[in-house]
């Protein structure tokens, strides 16, 4: 599965577990309007760490907060890539 | 006139007249109450122990229950190690509790300390010491197993502060427990066990379950406590159904409805009481109407023992409370009023107190507390688990995450077990906050339990 294909399956089914109802995911949907809420986002995190080995929020260059959900998946695209 | 100096141990043994067939049962076989009564494990070395400070290291549980029958009102202070203790943990204590005297084994490690050692002898007879009228102070550890253990100080009065004399009509028990003597959940049932005269079944550190199982059910054990991890791992083994105890006892961690209805089940003909006690605090309540938590009205007092719920933790004061630290003059048992804060929280609702967990092992998920015992409690009510362990997994965006290891019953394939996990979770969300529901659960075969017979948590 692509990294975009698993952030997209796991932001959604952290979203239905969590009762959060999710906005249309594209590239320029701001994470601050999709519906999900810090406690989402940690699990989300914890889920990617898990199923892509990299956990792009706590590597020690320093890391830029992604706004957008194109901003998301281009931070663990690059993540993986670089951990490949 | 002095006052007249409290009979000590082996003055209450003899008092309780105990019959030629009780006494103490280990791995190592069986001692009489009344030849230890009659006889000195100290080879005729006793009088040199008197007024002393004394390690009492001796590997065997049933060796050191002899020594403390004899020790009592002739030493001034025995200091008591639990049997996993290290060579250096004691040698900590040693040096903190003044000793001068070493009781050891040929297990005993080398301990590299200016003190006289004596040698354990095999039982033999000796007359009873005339002159056994100290109030004996007897230092136990603390369990915690986050930094050094602090030496806790109590007199036997203290100790027997909850023990009451069996009434004359009352069937005579065999007591037995999963705890080592040298934890004051054991000790408890030692000195029950010993003032009134009857056997008690000990087992040995690192001794199988089936064997300890194998002398209870032999002996005809009777009441049986330990802790709510014991239990579990009793009824996770095939041997749980080889005894039939009429007394169950829980103590020393939180007794969940799920472990209190197992228990219920598996021994129809039993009372199941859970005890509140902690080294420091002493006993403090027994709960016997079977549920979980205790009543309310126990914050007007239950027996001698006064309660208080203050900041959420709960505050025990009475006799039974520990006299001081050992070597920690910087530190107070208990606060100005005589209450000692146990650091246990509770939480009121409606007419019943319930126990959320230890405040040290509060984690923080994005600044909401969660006690893991409380999250445990849920877990635990699913009818496939077993036993439970909630922990905090770091997390860059909220601090910590819950996450949860489980122990199922039996079993199960990856399908049902999928099946269990979706259930778990949905009993969590629908019973707990969101922030305290697990975002994850592993599956796991067992889960450790620290030597004192308590889950292994990170901050214990």
């Amino acid at each position: 599965m692509s990294v975009r294909l698993t952030v997209t399956s796991i932001v959604k089914e952290v979203a239905a577990e969590q009762n959060k109802p999710l906005a249309d995911l594209n590239d320029n949907l701001g994470l601050a309007e999709s519906g999900l809420d810090s406690l989402c986002f940690a699990i989300i995190v914890a889920r990617l760490e898990d199923k892509l080995g990299v956990d792009p929020f706590s590597a020690a260059e320093e890391v830029y907060f992604p706004v957008t959900f194109g901003d998301l998946v281009a931070l663990y695209e690059n993540a993986a890539t670089r951990a490949a | 006139m002095p006052p007249l100096a409290p009979p000590n141990l082996a003055a209450l043994l003899g008092a309780a007249n105990p019959s030629a067939e009780a006494g103490l049962r280990g791995a190592g076989g069986f001692v009489a109450y009344r030849d230890i009564a009659e006889g000195t494990s100290l080879g005729g070395r006793r009088d040199e122990l008197a007024g002393r400070s004394v390690l009492l290291a001796v590997a065997s549980q049933l060796a050191s229950a002899r020594l403390l029958l004899e020790l009592d009102g002739i030493a001034a202070r025995v200091m008591i190690v639990p049997p996993d203790f290290s060579a250096d943990q004691m040698t900590a204590a040693a040096l903190q509790a003044n000793v001068d005297v070493i009781v050891h084994d040929d297990r005993t490690p080398e301990l590299g300390l200016d003190a006289m050692r004596v040698g354990v002898m095999p039982l033999h007879e000796a007359e009873p010491c005339q002159s056994a009228t100290r109030s004996t102070e007897w230092v136990l550890p603390t369990s915690g197993t986050t930094g050094a253990p602090k030496l806790v100080a109590h007199l036997l009065s203290g100790l027997l502060g909850a023990v009451r004399p069996r009434a004359s009509d009352e069937a005579q028990p065999v007591w037995s427990t999963f705890y080592d003597i040298r934890r004051y959940g054991g000790m408890q049932i030692f000195l029950r066990a010993a003032t009134s005269g009857v056997t008690l079944v000990v087992t040995e550190p690192d001794e199988p379950l089936a064997d300890h199982v194998a002398r209870m059910a032999e002996a005809g054990v009777t009441h049986l406590s330990g802790t709510p991890s014991h239990w579990r791992r009793l009824l996770m083994s095939p041997h749980a159904k080889r005894i039939s105890p009429r007394y169950v006892r829980l103590s020393g961690e939180i007794a969940d409805r799920a472990i209190l209805d197992s228990l219920k089940a598996a021994y129809p003909q039993a009372a199941v009481i859970h005890a509140y006690a902690s080294t420091e605090a002493g006993v403090g309540f027994e709960v016997t109407d079977g549920q979980e938590g205790f009543p309310a009205s126990y914050l007007d007092g239950v027996g001698e023992v006064e309660m208080r719920v203050i900041d959420g933790s709960l505050r025990l004061r009475s006799s039974r409370v520990a006299r001081r630290y050992i070597g920690r003059d910087d530190l107070a048992v208990s606060d100005t009023e005589g209450f000692v804060d146990t650091d246990d929280m509770v939480e009121q609702h409606g007419d019943r107190f319930y126990f959320l967990g230890r405040r040290a092992g509060i984690i923080n998920v994005g600044g909401l507390k969660v006690h893991p015992e409380e999250v445990e409690q849920v877990i635990n009510q699913h009818e496939a688990v077993r036993m439970s362990l909630v922990k905090a997994r770091r997390s860059p965006i909220t601090g910590d995450l819950i996450v949860a290891d489980v122990v199922l019953k039996s079993t199960a394939e990856n399908q049902q077990a999928q099946v269990f996990r979706e259930e778990i979770l949905a009993n969590c969300r629908a019973r707990l906050d969101r922030h305290k529901a697990p975002v994850m659960i592993n599956f796991v075969p067992t889960l450790d339990l620290q030597a004192s017979g308590k889950l292994k948590r990170r901050h214990a």
